[in-house]
This record gives C-alpha cells, sequence and structure tokens, in this order.
C-alpha cells in the first residue's frame, strides 16, 4: 500500500483516496509540432526501474492534482510536491541524490 | 423552494444498532471558493458567518453558521435551510470583484449524524473511510473530506459521541446502508473505546 501526503491538505493519503495519473513534467506538443515530437508526447513514456516522478490527483479529498517521487523498485517514496511546477524541487532532488547517487530520469541528473 | 425540495434524501430514515444512525433534515450547504490569501475574501466571508476563515482540515462551528475548509480555495458555508437564499446574497454581494465562486449545493447532499459511545462511533467510520479516527488524531473541529467505502463523503465531530456526515444526495441510500450494516448490534469492534 502506498502512503503519499497531499501537499494541498497534509493529509497522510493511502492509495485509495487517490488516482494515479500517470507521468509527471509532461511537455505537451500540439499545432505545428513535428510527428516525431507529438508521438513522443502522446506515447512514450518512462518506465524505470527506480527513482520516477509521478502525477497523482486526490480524488477523494481536495480534487487537485499533486506530483510525488518515488521508486518503483522498493515503493520509497521520497516526496510530494505541488503540481504548479515544471521539475522537482531542488531539495527533493538533493533528497534524491543522497539515497540514490547517479540517478536519472529523462534528462535530470542526480549528482553523486 | 418549492415544498416538495423541502424534503430530505431519505425522509430522516435512522436505524439503531450499537451505534445510532440517522439522516437529518434539509440542511443549508453552500459551496464557496475563492482565493483564500486575498483580504476581501477573508472579510466577506467574516462579515456575512461571524468566522474567520478555518486552518487546514479545520471547521468552525458558530452561532448562525459554520464555515468547513474543504481544500486551499473551498469552503463549505452551512446554514439553515431557510436562511440559504439570503445568504447567498449576501456572500455574492460580499464578494463583488473578488474572483470568487457562491453556489447553493443544500439539495444536492444528504446528513447523516452517527450518535453512541464516542468509541463506537468511531469505529463504526473507521469501517467505511481510510482515516485514523483516534481521537488524538481527529478530534473536535477538524473536518476530513476523504471517501465512505466506495463514494465520496466528507465528516466532523462537533462533540464526543457525534459525528455528522454528509455525502451527495444521488448516494444518500447507499452511504445510509453502509452506516447502517456498519452499526449493526453484533459488528462492534472495541477498538477505539
Amino acid at each position: 500500500m502506498l502512503i503519499l501526503e497531499c501537499p494541498y491538505c497534509g493529509v497522510q493519503c493511502e492509495e485509495t483516496e487517490l488516482h494515479a495519473d500517470g507521468e509527471a513534467h509532461l511537455k505537451r506538443f500540439g499545432p505545428g509540432s513535428s510527428d516525431d515530437e507529438f508521438e513522443g508526447y502522446l506515447f512514450r513514456r518512462e518506465n524505470p526501474k527506480g527513482v520516477h516522478f509521478e502525477r497523482w490527483r486526490h480524488v477523494n479529498g481536495c480534487g487537485k492534482y499533486f506530483h510525488a517521487a518515488r521508486c518503483t523498485a522498493t515503493l520509497e517514496v521520497f516526496g510530494t510536491y505541488s503540481a504548479q511546477t515544471l521539475e522537482p524541487p531542488k531539495d527533493l532532488q538533493d533528497k534524491i541524490s543522497a539515497k540514490r547517487p547517479g540517478w536519472t530520469w529523462r534528462e535530470l541528473k542526480g549528482e553523486g | 423552494m418549492s415544498e416538495a425540495l423541502l424534503q430530505s434524501a431519505l425522509n430522516g430514515a435512522h436505524s439503531d444498532g450499537f451505534v445510532r444512525v440517522e439522516e437529518l433534515g434539509v440542511q443549508g450547504m453552500i459551496t464557496l471558493r475563492g482565493d483564500f490569501a486575498s483580504a476581501g475574501f477573508a472579510a466577506a466571508v467574516e462579515k456575512v458567518t461571524g468566522l474567520a476563515l478555518p486552518a487546514q482540515r479545520k471547521i468552525s462551528i458558530g452561532e448562525n453558521a459554520t464555515v468547513a475548509w474543504m481544500s486551499p480555495d473551498e469552503l463549505l458555508v452551512l446554514v439553515d435551510y431557510a436562511s440559504v437564499d439570503a445568504t447567498v446574497a449576501a456572500l455574492t454581494e460580499g464578494l463583488a470583484g473578488e474572483h470568487a465562486l457562491v453556489a447553493n449545493v443544500s439539495d444536492a447532499r444528504a446528513f447523516f449524524r452517527l450518535s453512541g459511545d464516542d468509541g463506537a462511533v468511531r469505529d463504526v467510520m473507521a469501517k467505511v473511510a481510510p482515516v485514523d479516527f483516534s481521537p488524538e488524531a481527529f478530534g473536535p473541529g477538524d473536518i476530513r473530506r476523504t471517501r465512505l467505502a466506495q463514494v465520496a463523503g466528507a465528516f466532523w465531530s462537533p462533540e464526543p459521541g457525534v459525528m455528522q456526515v454528509i455525502c451527495f444526495r444521488s448516494v444518500a441510500q447507499y452511504a445510509f446502508d453502509l452506516l447502517r450494516i456498519s452499526s449493526e448490534t453484533g459488528g462492534e469492534v472495541g477498538h477505539l473505546g
């Protein structure tokens, strides 16, 4: 059972109170983009073993979307953060670097 | 309001297991959305309800109104059913110029009350919602918006031994049956009291 803290409510939500909403930080490519960019936006997703960033919705609660960083191999949750951002906050990235030196995710790179 | 709408969803259904479950009558409920950080928003709420904005996951119970925190930009205001229209009008007037929404949702809701031994009431709620119901974690003044088994709901405890539950009117029967079955004699848990 996954337990994530909703950054808007401060509630420790267990999984059934939430809805998984796929990968975090997708950049939308719409009209005017190349076929390759559009295909990537629609279909190509990360499927890492290890550090991953996801979007969740506190559907049985405040209804807000938020982001979560966790490890897909151990289910360890590194933290949750606001959805109003283009990339994970620096302190969270540092925290992940401390636990998983050398992690990478798309264009993001951890230290160590 | 027409007389027909003055009937609550389940016409006051009740059950007496190890906890009493009853459907309360019609209740005025207003959804209020806006920017909590705006001074004009807080001032309008205080002027109409007499209450300051509740803190995160808190509910303020006043003499004529109750204000509950529903999300970082949403409040639920409870008033007498008869005074809903006047309250909506006053809030709308007070919030003129603010980016805000005032909606009368009274007839879209069902309202229940559980009463009995405090621990037993908490045990019943713990059967249906994924929430820590120990008195230290959920006490008077707290409100939680979550799910009741398969439907959305919210609840708070105005005093020990009492839990008030709201849900959508369309699922009133489901919510009542859920609470009734969870409080049937023989189903005592004894974990929280």
